[in-house]
C-alpha cells in the first residue's frame, strides 16, 4: 500500500494564504481563538443563507481598529440578486 | 542631521540583512553618507554580506563600553568610500546594550552621516528594542508568506504603539510567475491585509545568492533585484520612482499604495 502523503495541492495556492492569513490575523487581533472565529463565521453563514445563497469557503472576517474595533465582514453572494423584487 | 531607518521583520531568514545591505550600497551609490550598523549581537552578518568580515577590529559593543572610539570601530566599504559598517559583536548577547546606549551611540553618528541604517535581529524582544530605539522610520522586510506576513503585522502593531514617524513595507522574493498562476500572493494581497504603504517590491533572483557568496551587494548591477533595490533607495529620497519592474506584477493597489506613499 502507498503510505506517500499526497502532493500538495497545486492550484491556485496563494488564495489559500490569503484566506489562511487573513483569518489568523483576525485571531490574534481579537484575542479568540480560532474555533470561536470558525464558530461566529458559521453562525454568520447560516443567517444570511436564510435570505440569499452565500459562497461560504470565500467569507472574509477582519477586525479594524478605528475609533472603536469593528467587525468587518465579506460574505460573497453566489446566486446574482433578481432585480426587482426589493 | 540624518535620517534613522530600521530594517526589520519579525520572522528571521526574510531577507533583512541582504535588504540592509542592499539599500546602504544603494544610497552610496546615489551619493550619500551612509552607515550600517548590525545590531544583531551575537550573530553577526552584515559584515559577511558586505564582504568585510576579515577588517573588523573592534564593534558595537566595543563602542558603547567605551573600550575604543566610535571612528576605530567603523569600516569603510571596499567600494563605495562614503559608506561605512559599524559591526556587531559575535561574542556577546542582546542584553550587553540597552535602548538608551543605542539612541546615545546613533547620536554620536548624526553629523557624520546622510542616513543611518540599523539592521534589526529577528524576534521582538530586547534587540529588536535595541534597533528601533533610536530610529525615526521604519522598513518592515516580508516575504509573501503567510507566517513572515504574521509575524509582520506584529511588529507593524508594535512600531505603531511605539510612534514610529513612519513604516513601509518592502515585499522581497515575488516570483512574478507563481502569482500569475495563482501559487503565491501577489503585491496586491499584502497590501490589502497588512495596510502599511509599500516602498517596495523585490524579485527573488538568483543573482543575490552570488552577490552574497562574493560578498557584494548587488544594488544598482543590472539585475532585477539590483535594480529593485537601487529603485527603493531612491524611492527613500524622496524620488517619485513608479513601481513596475517586468518580474514583479505589482497590480492596481501597489501601484496606488506607491503614489499615495509620501502622501
Amino acid at each position: 500500500m502507498d503510505r506517500r502523503p499526497a502532493a500538495p495541492q497545486k492550484r491556485r495556492s496563494g488564495e489559500i494564504a490569503r484566506r489562511r492569513l487573513k483569518f489568523l490575523l483576525t485571531a490574534d487581533e481579537t484575542g479568540f481563538p480560532p474555533e470561536t472565529l470558525e464558530m461566529l463565521r458559521d453562525d454568520i453563514c447560516r443567517t444570511v443563507s436564510k435570505y440569499m445563497e452565500v459562497d461560504s469557503a470565500q467569507i472574509e472576517m477582519r477586525v479594524r481598529n478605528g475609533l472603536m474595533p469593528a467587525l468587518y465582514t465579506v460574505i460573497p453572494i453566489k446566486s446574482p440578486l433578481v432585480r426587482g423584487t426589493m | 542631521m540624518s535620517e534613522v531607518i530600521v530594517i526589520t521583520s519579525g520572522k528571521g531568514g526574510v531577507g533583512k540583512t541582504t535588504t540592509s545591505a542592499n539599500i546602504g550600497t544603494g544610497l552610496a551609490i546615489l551619493g550619500k553618507r551612509t552607515v550600517m550598523i548590525d545590531t544583531d549581537i551575537g550573530l553577526r552578518n552584515l559584515d559577511v554580506v558586505m564582504g568585510l568580515e576579515n577588517r573588523i577590529v573592534y564593534n558595537l559593543v566595543d563602542v558603547v563600553e567605551g573600550n575604543c572610539r566610535m571612528k576605530q570601530a567603523l569600516i569603510r566599504d571596499k567600494r563605495y568610500p562614503n559608506l561605512y559598517l559599524l559591526p556587531s559583536a559575535q561574542t556577546r548577547d542582546k542584553s550587553a546594550v540597552n535602548p538608551e546606549q543605542m539612541i546615545k551611540l546613533i547620536d554620536d553618528l548624526q553629523e557624520e552621516f546622510d542616513y543611518i541604517l540599523l539592521d534589526c535581529p529577528a524576534g521582538i524582544e530586547q534587540g529588536f528594542r535595541n534597533a528601533v530605539a533610536g530610529a525615526g522610520r521604519a522598513l518592515v522586510v516580508i516575504t509573501p508568506e503567510v507566517s513572515a506576513i504574521r509575524d509582520a503585522d506584529r511588529i507593524i502593531g508594535l512600531l505603531e504603539n511605539g510612534e514610529m514617524q513612519s513604516i513601509h513595507l518592502i515585499i522581497n522574493r515575488v516570483r512574478a510567475d507563481m502569482v500569475r498562476r495563482g501559487d503565491m500572493m501577489s503585491v496586491d494581497d499584502v497590501m490589502d491585509i497588512l495596510a502599511v504603504p509599500l516602498l517596495g517590491a523585490v524579485p527573488e533572483d538568483e543573482a543575490i545568492v552570488i552577490s552574497t557568496n562574493q560578498g557584494e551587494p548587488l544594488a544598482g548591477t543590472d539585475t532585477p533585484a539590483g535594480q529593485a533595490y537601487l529603485d527603493i533607495c531612491r524611492r527613500l529620497l524622496g524620488e517619485d520612482v513608479p513601481l513596475s519592474l517586468p518580474n514583479v506584477s505589482y497590480g492596481l493597489l501597489g501601484r496606488l499604495a506607491g503614489f499615495l506613499r509620501r502622501a
